[in-house]
């Protein structure tokens, strides 16, 4: 996956109001890190049923950050956590570690 | 309008309040992160109208509505299109947002809202014609199929299908468990899970949170066993 991390759905949904945008992008940086860290318990204790309801809750930062082809890959993973196999969860890490990186930086 | 946000994710909530400040027809009135601190709330007020997150720990959006005796009109909002088909099951439920949500797309949703609003006012005419009746025709192999109501003691959603199971036979039928819910006589019937009706009169034994009926042993969603409780002769 190429896609970068954007601010294009915020943008477009704030229409240019500032603080709006400051005010979202405090709750993704208090929030992704915490749904990251319950995932990775999750993924450790074996439950992967809850680490597929983590990687759904997931699925909507992913989406705000317009990472559409990575929505796609977090779907795919979320299904097939829940069918008992966890077989992505390098990629997903990446995943994550690319958003948190974009919003500490934003 | 007024309405309330329930949803367990903050970043959620302050979109949809975004969302609802640049429509002129909403107005906010509360937000809660989950369902139980909503459902205290709509003790001792109203809303006209909830967004609603269907994934949420403990408590789901579906269980949230069943616990609502007269629930305002809902608008879902969900990461997952998948429930889309049992969104269709329940009247309240106007539409149906996928995350992220777009303006256009809100506005469209309430937009919705508003209509329903002013249709709702109509009278129910219909509701008690058929629930009299001793018989229940089902439509298996384009041949209209007699069943004693009587002889029903569970009703099992399968999909698109569900299993009416009586002591001589069961019918798999198209059909949803809101519909045939409306068909049968409210005082002996009861849904009790989100996917299962039974017939209260059937029952052998209740344990913790399943119900012994006939062979079957039958789940009782959290939010439906007080009115199960209710309908008991208890000593």
């Amino acid at each position: 996956m190429d896609e970068q991390p954007n601010l294009s759905y915020i943008h477009q949904l704030s229409g240019g109001d500032k603080a709006f945008e400051a005010r979202l992008m405090e709750v993704v940086k208090r929030e992704l890190p915490e749904e990251s860290q319950t995932w990775r318990d999750n993924i450790s204790s074996g439950n992967l049923d809850d680490a597929a309801s983590s990687v759904h809750k997931l699925k909507h930062k992913i989406s705000i950050l317009g990472l559409e082809e990575s929505y796609r890959f977090a779907e795919t993973y979320e299904d097939e956590l829940r069918e008992g196999f966890n077989i992505r969860q390098e990629e997903f890490e990446k995943l994550l570690q690319l958003m948190l990186s974009f919003v500490k930086r934003t | 309008m007024k309405c309330l946000i329930i949803d367990d994710e903050a970043t959620a909530r302050l979109i949809i309040q975004q969302l609802i400040e640049n429509n002129k027809h909403v107005e906010m009135e509360q937000e809660f992160p989950n369902a139980m601190q909503a459902i205290k709330f709509l003790n001792q007020n109203s809303a006209d109208l909830i967004f609603l997150d269907i994934h949420m720990p403990d408590f789901t959006g579906f269980d949230f509505i069943q616990t609502l005796k007269n629930p305002p009109n809902v608008i879902l909002t969900t990461s997952d299109k998948s429930f889309a088909i049992e969104a269709f099951e329940y009247d309240c439920i106007v539409d149906y947002l996928v995350k992220p949500i777009t303006q256009e797309r809100f506005d469209k949703a309430v937009q919705k809202a508003l209509s329903s609003k002013a249709s709702s006012s109509k009278p129910e005419v219909e509701s008690d014609l058929n629930k009299t009746d001793n018989d229940l025709y089902v439509n298996i192999d384009r041949r209209l199929i007699k069943i004693d109501i009587s002889s029903i003691y569970l009703i099992e959603a399968k999909g698109d299908y569900i299993t009416i199971k009586t002591f001589g036979k069961n019918y798999t039928v198209h059909s949803t468990l809101k519909k045939i819910e409306e068909k049968l006589p409210q005082d002996i019937f009861l849904k009790i899970h989100r996917s299962f009706i039974i017939n209260t009169k059937k029952i052998i034994d209740i344990e913790d949170n399943s119900v012994l009926i006939e062979k079957d042993v039958i789940p009782v969603s959290r939010s439906n066993r007080p009115e199960l409780m209710k309908r008991l002769n208890l000593l």
